[in-house]
């Protein structure tokens, strides 16, 4: 049972770096900045989600694990805020495109 | 090498990169970012020794943590205070020049004189 | 493994420090500044002061880096005439070389250091029980060093002081910071509709478990604070003027309420502070629910900075 858990743990936190990665990589290599401002709510989304996914069957209580879900709820709150207000402005003064 | 040593080895490297930025930056502004920078340098210097400090069960010496909680305290309000005489500043002169030959102001302070 | 990720964290941190200092526009340099303190907090992690990364994260990097920003975006049209009055290339040199000397001088003495190091843990753990909390940096702050916080609460006044006296004559006794307009349909307006229930509940809750746990009254104070002043800046709520007396009672009731314990422990247990046998806890908490309101409110108003609007007649 550990052994399957800790499985768990490293192949989820792996995807969630990954998507982080991907996050990273389009941050810098996507041409405009609604664009970017996608690959980086795909980061704070699933990346975190993956790894707060992973990190649960390591705690030790339940209201530990419900802490870490609080916590990516959070994030997710306060990123999806910050993406909205840039594109709407970004909307706002380039209004052609 | 141990945390404590690397840290405190980065915390000095901190504190000149800050100085340099004090003195060198002509925007005041930017002259409060660096004083920031210094001083969590000078905050991690000491974070550092509270570190080597570990014993008795405790991951660190919790004097300098405490000193320093009040240290990182009365910093930010030193740097509010900062602030806002550069704002006060800002918004007598048109301008945030430290240079003593700034133009005469136009005179716009509706106080009582 | 560790060595790899306190090497990593060094390294970014350093980058994002002469980042700090070399960058063109100051919002840029303020926003790498934002990033800096949020490492630091892991820094303070891998250093094993939790209380301390608390306190960096809420006031180092949150409420430091949102006075700056709107410090810089409010000064932006004078950045290109600053720029003009570039030092010339000696001074530069003269300033690296000081730098260079301060930071080399530095390392000498962090390499120097006393090899068995010198620590008072072991005698506040020898001394903790008495005052009945079980965090040793409470007990630190609130028992063993009770004067440095007391100063330290007085010196927020100071602050205070200053920042308000620095209020324009039409202004006196006004309401800082400009009046913000309320926009149903926002997303700040969302925000702050949510957010704050839970920022209270994660505030009182970190304030609370600060007697036995990593946590306490500064970082608490920092999360109301700043709820108050996301419910303020998304027009909601506005500052209150200055010179409202309720305002001024709850400032002063944190520093009056720590002087009057002390006065107690003059007179009851022989010296200023000190506390007698069996009430430690009690004197504790009323210090430290009298000081969490007066914390909130110095911290939201050192934010809004001077007053900027007069009162209505």
């Amino acid at each position: 049972m550990n052994l399957f858990l800790d499985l768990w743990t490293v192949v989820a936190v792996v995807a969630g770096a990954f998507f982080f990665f991907a996050g990273t990589v389009g941050l810098l290599r996507f041409p405009d900045s609604l664009t970017r401002l996608h690959a980086l709510s795909k980061a704070d989304n699933l990346g975190l989600g993956l790894v707060v996914l992973g990190l649960l069957p390591q705690m030790d209580s339940v209201s530990a694990g419900f802490k870490l879900i609080g916590i990516w709820l959070l994030v997710l709150l306060s990123g999806a805020t910050a993406a909205q207000w840039i594109a709407r402005t970004l909307r706002q003064s380039d209004p052609g495109s | 090498m141990t945390a404590g040593t690397l840290f405190g080895l980065c915390a000095a490297v901190l504190i000149g990169v800050g100085l340099y930025g004090l003195i060198v930056n002509p925007h005041p502004l930017r002259k409060i970012l660096a004083f920031n920078v210094v001083g969590s340098g000078v905050f991690l210097l000491f974070g550092a020794i509270a570190h080597r400090g570990a014993a008795a069960g405790m991951g660190g010496d919790p004097v300098p943590q405490a000193l320093l909680i009040t240290g990182i305290v009365v910093a930010f309000s030193a740097t509010a205070l900062a602030v806002a005489l550069l704002l006060r500043l800002f918004d007598e002169t048109g301008s945030v020049t430290l240079s003593s030959d700034a133009p005469a102001k136009a005179g716009n302070d509706s106080g009582a004189h | 493994m560790i060595e790899v990720l306190n090497f990593g964290l060094a390294a970014l941190i350093l980058g994002l420090a002469v980042w700090t200092i070399v960058a063109r526009e100051a919002p840029a340099a303020v926003v790498g500044f934002i990033v800096y303190g949020l490492l630091l907090t892991l820094v303070w992690l891998q250093l094993q002061g939790i209380d301390v990364a608390l306190t960096e994260a809420a006031i180092g990097g949150g409420l430091t880096g949102v006075l700056l920003i709107s410090a810089a975006v409010r000064l932006r049209s004078t950045e290109t005439t600053a720029r003009a009055q570039r030092s010339s290339a000696s001074t530069r040199w003269l300033a690296a070389a000081l730098s260079a000397a301060v930071a080399g001088a530095l390392a000498i003495c962090v390499l120097a250091l006393p090899e068995p190091a010198p620590t008072l843990a072991p005698q506040v753990l020898a001394n903790i029980a008495v005052t009945e909390v079980g965090n040793p940096i409470t007990a630190v702050l609130l028992a063993f060093r009770a004067m440095d916080t007391l100063l330290e609460a007085i010196v927020l006044m100071f602050v205070l002081i200053g920042v308000w006296s620095l209020a324009p004559d039409r202004a006196w006794g006004g309401r800082p910071g400009p009046l913000q307009q309320a926009d149903p349909n926002g997303m700040l307006d969302y925000v702050a509709r949510v957010l704050p229930p839970i920022g209270i509940v994660a505030g009182i809750y970190i304030f609370w478990i600060g007697a036995d746990y990593p946590g306490g009254k500064f970082q608490g104070a920092t999360i109301l604070a700043a709820m108050w002043l996301l419910v303020m800046m998304a027009g909601l709520a506005d500052a209150p003027p200055i010179s409202r007396r309720w305002l001024r009672w709850l400032l002063v009731a944190g520093p009056l309420a720590f002087i009057a314990v002390g006065v107690i422990g003059a007179v009851t247990a022989g010296a200023f502070l000190s506390y007698p046998q069996g009430y430690a806890k009690t004197l504790i908490l009323v210090i430290e629910f009298a000081l969490m309101p007066t914390l909130t409110l110095v911290l939201g108003l050192m934010l809004l900075g001077a007053p900027l609007r007069g009162e209505a007649p």
